[in-house]
């Protein structure tokens, strides 16, 4: 029973609870035992919250008994990407700067997610301050994919994607500053949705780049993504860029999906998005989605969206310029690591090398690189320029939106590369984002759901969906209908096919 | 567009407060040397006549009534210093010796 527990889905867990079949400790319980048999060779987790759970799932299981009203992920195990600031776990954003330190509060996503009775398993691991596409950049080692363990799980939210796909947690946040959610899950094979940005919340999320950052749901199938969504995003007065507004439906969007009748459906195909360092394989099975959803009733078409080429570039001078302000905040003074307070040394002495020994080298070339970009005499040409490009970005959505319901392109060019093989090429990494950033730069919302193995490696590959500005459940309703399609094509869901880690 | 040269770079780490080693500098420059190459791109664009986007979506001001509400506790906010002392944090010294 303990190890069919761990295979299931959210939603029907919490019918089991509902029903009284099984408590949400017994669910807990399989879910670490779980994490202690396979996390050795996986490394999703930085921090197992054992006691914490197991004490989150109690409190569960008696105002159940005591007939509370709970809500619908009530007792359901998830992992928390460990850049979410929580009271009573260390949270390092994968940084030696930040090594062990215990945040005074719990981040909004945090608090929601505890009100809702959810069980934090723990924090996984990530990219340094969630910058990387491959989770090489932690200062705590790789994560490791799933798959194939040689191979990168994605990044920034690697700990979150292969926590799914190695069935230590049925759900996971991520966060999504150029992709972070949405490659990763595109690799692993599960789901990963970046919601319009405003949507979730970034009270206590410790930030990367403000104006691009987003929380949002991870998990193995579409309706657990819309469930766990539900929880997590809505208005709070702590983010002033907040959206107050309602939050889409989308779990019934999910819900009309799984029907599997997409007729009356507009979709766009992104011209720029193919040829030329795409893999085979990857096109193919993106050929083979984009032929599921005209299968499906939708109409599809060929959209051209000329800037979104350009989106790359301009992403790589507006992030590092946010990430160099947003990083100086580790000055070594308040709190994190500080090096070399030898009673001789001046403050800016010690600030100097605490951030030299405390950032790994990704952080610092994005902090030199926004350095430069905002510096005296390159402002214009370089930051000025790249939120022009912005404008543009957004301007080739607006369009497109006026044609189709929802653009789609593959989520990332390849499938999982190897452990090692880009980490000293910042270029080469920053390729794999090419496809998701446009919809950070433009704030819509944007989702990853799987669409298949390359016949060249016989690794996951995304199909990747962007919606306009808070029609976040347009993506639901198409994740859920290609979601049953496969289903009933391949025999059941994707990650049937994972190796059972367990047994190698 | 300019270059970025193992000098500029030092320069670059200076502003941002990292102290680097030499050999770590060396490999930084020419990486970075190589990114602008690469984000040199977005000057291929035309966009004289269009205004920057510095934010995802249209932002207004955002008000609240001015209401006193509970913030960390002196002893929370030192919890996690590198150093306190006297209830504050201790800080190196931030004048050099000649001051």
């Amino acid at each position: 029973m303990s190890a069919e527990l761990t295979r299931m889905t959210a939603a029907d867990l919490a019918g089991l609870m509902v029903r009284g079949e099984v408590s949400a400790v017994e669910i807990a319980q399989a879910h670490l035992d779980r994490i202690a048999a396979v996390d050795g060779k996986v490394h999703a987790f930085l921090y197992v919250n054992t006691e914490g759970a197991l004490a989150a799932a109690r409190s569960v299981d008696e105002r159940r008994s005591a007939g509370d009203q709970l809500g619908p992920l009530a007792g359901v195990p998830l992992a928390l990407k460990d850049v979410f600031t929580t009271a009573d776990m260390p949270t390092t954003c994968g940084s030696k700067i930040l090594e062990g330190w215990r945040p005074p509060y719990d981040a909004t996503v945090t608090r929601r997610l505890r009100e809702a009775g959810v069980v934090i398993l723990g924090k996984t691991n990530l990219d340094e301050f969630a910058m990387g596409s491959s989770t090489e950049n932690s200062a705590f080692g790789p994560t490791r994919n799933p798959w194939d363990l040689t191979r990168i799980p994605g990044g920034s939210g690697g700990g979150s994607s292969a926590s799914l796909a190695s069935y230590q947690a049925p759900l996971a946040i991520g966060t999504d500053t150029g992709g972070s959610i949405r490659q990763p899950a595109a690799v692993t094979g599960t789901v990963g949705v970046k919601p319009t940005y405003g949507g979730v919340s970034r009270y206590g999320l410790v930030a990367c780049a403000s104006s691009l950052d987003q929380g949002g749901p991870c998990a193995r199938t579409v309706l657990d993504a819309a469930l766990l969504h539900s929880v997590i995003a809505g208005h709070d007065p702590m983010d002033s860029t907040s959206i107050d507004e309602p939050v889409p439906d989308v779990v019934a969007a999910a819900r009309r999906g799984a029907d599997g009748d997409l007729s009356g459906v507009r979709i766009g195909v992104v011209k720029e998005f193919a040829g030329e360092g795409y893999q085979p394989g990857v096109l193919a099975r993106f050929g083979d989605a984009v032929e599921w959803l005209a299968k499906l009733g939708a109409e599809v078409v060929e959209v051209s969206c000329p800037h979104f080429v350009y989106a790359l570039p301009a992403y790589y001078l507006i992030l590092p310029s946010e990430v160099s302000s947003n990083l100086a905040r580790f000055d070594a003074m308040r709190y994190g690591l500080r090096v070399g307070d030898d009673g001789v040394r001046s403050a800016e002495e010690v600030m100097n090398l605490t951030r030299g020994q405390g950032f790994g080298a990704e952080a610092k070339r994005r902090i030199m690189l926004g350095t430069y970009a905002l510096s005296s005499g390159y402002y214009d040409a370089y930051y000025g320029q790249a939120q022009k490009v912005r404008t543009l970005v957004s301007r080739d959505f607006e369009a497109a939106f006026k044609r189709v319901d929802v653009l789609v392109s593959p989520t990332t060019p390849t499938t999982a590369f190897p452990i090692g093989e880009r980490v000293d090429d910042p270029l080469a990494m920053y390729m794999a984002d090419l496809c998701t950033i446009p919809s950070n730069l433009a704030g819509n919302a944007s989702a990853s759901f799987p669409c298949g193995l390359a016949d060249e490696d016989g690794l996951p590959v995304g199909l990747h969906v962007m919606a306009p500005v808070l029609a976040d459940d347009r993506l639901y309703r198409i994740g859920a209908a290609v979601e049953q399609a496969f289903a009933s094509a391949w025999g059941g869901p994707l990650l049937n096919q994972v190796p059972d880690l367990e047994v190698a | 567009m300019s270059s970025i040269s193992r000098d500029e770079a030092a320069h670059l780490a200076r502003l941002a407060r990292l102290d680097l080693a030499p050999d770590e500098l060396d490999h930084l420059a020419g990486q970075l040397d190589a990114i602008a190459g690469f984000v040199a791109k977005v000057s291929e664009v035309a966009a004289d006549d269009i205004p920057p986007t510095s934010h995802a979506l249209p932002m207004t001001n955002v008000f609240r009534d001015d209401v006193p509400r509970p913030g960390l506790t002196q002893e929370q906010a030192l919890d996690q210093a590198p150093d306190a002392e006297d209830g504050r944090f201790r800080v190196p010294k931030i004048l050099g010796e000649e001051a």
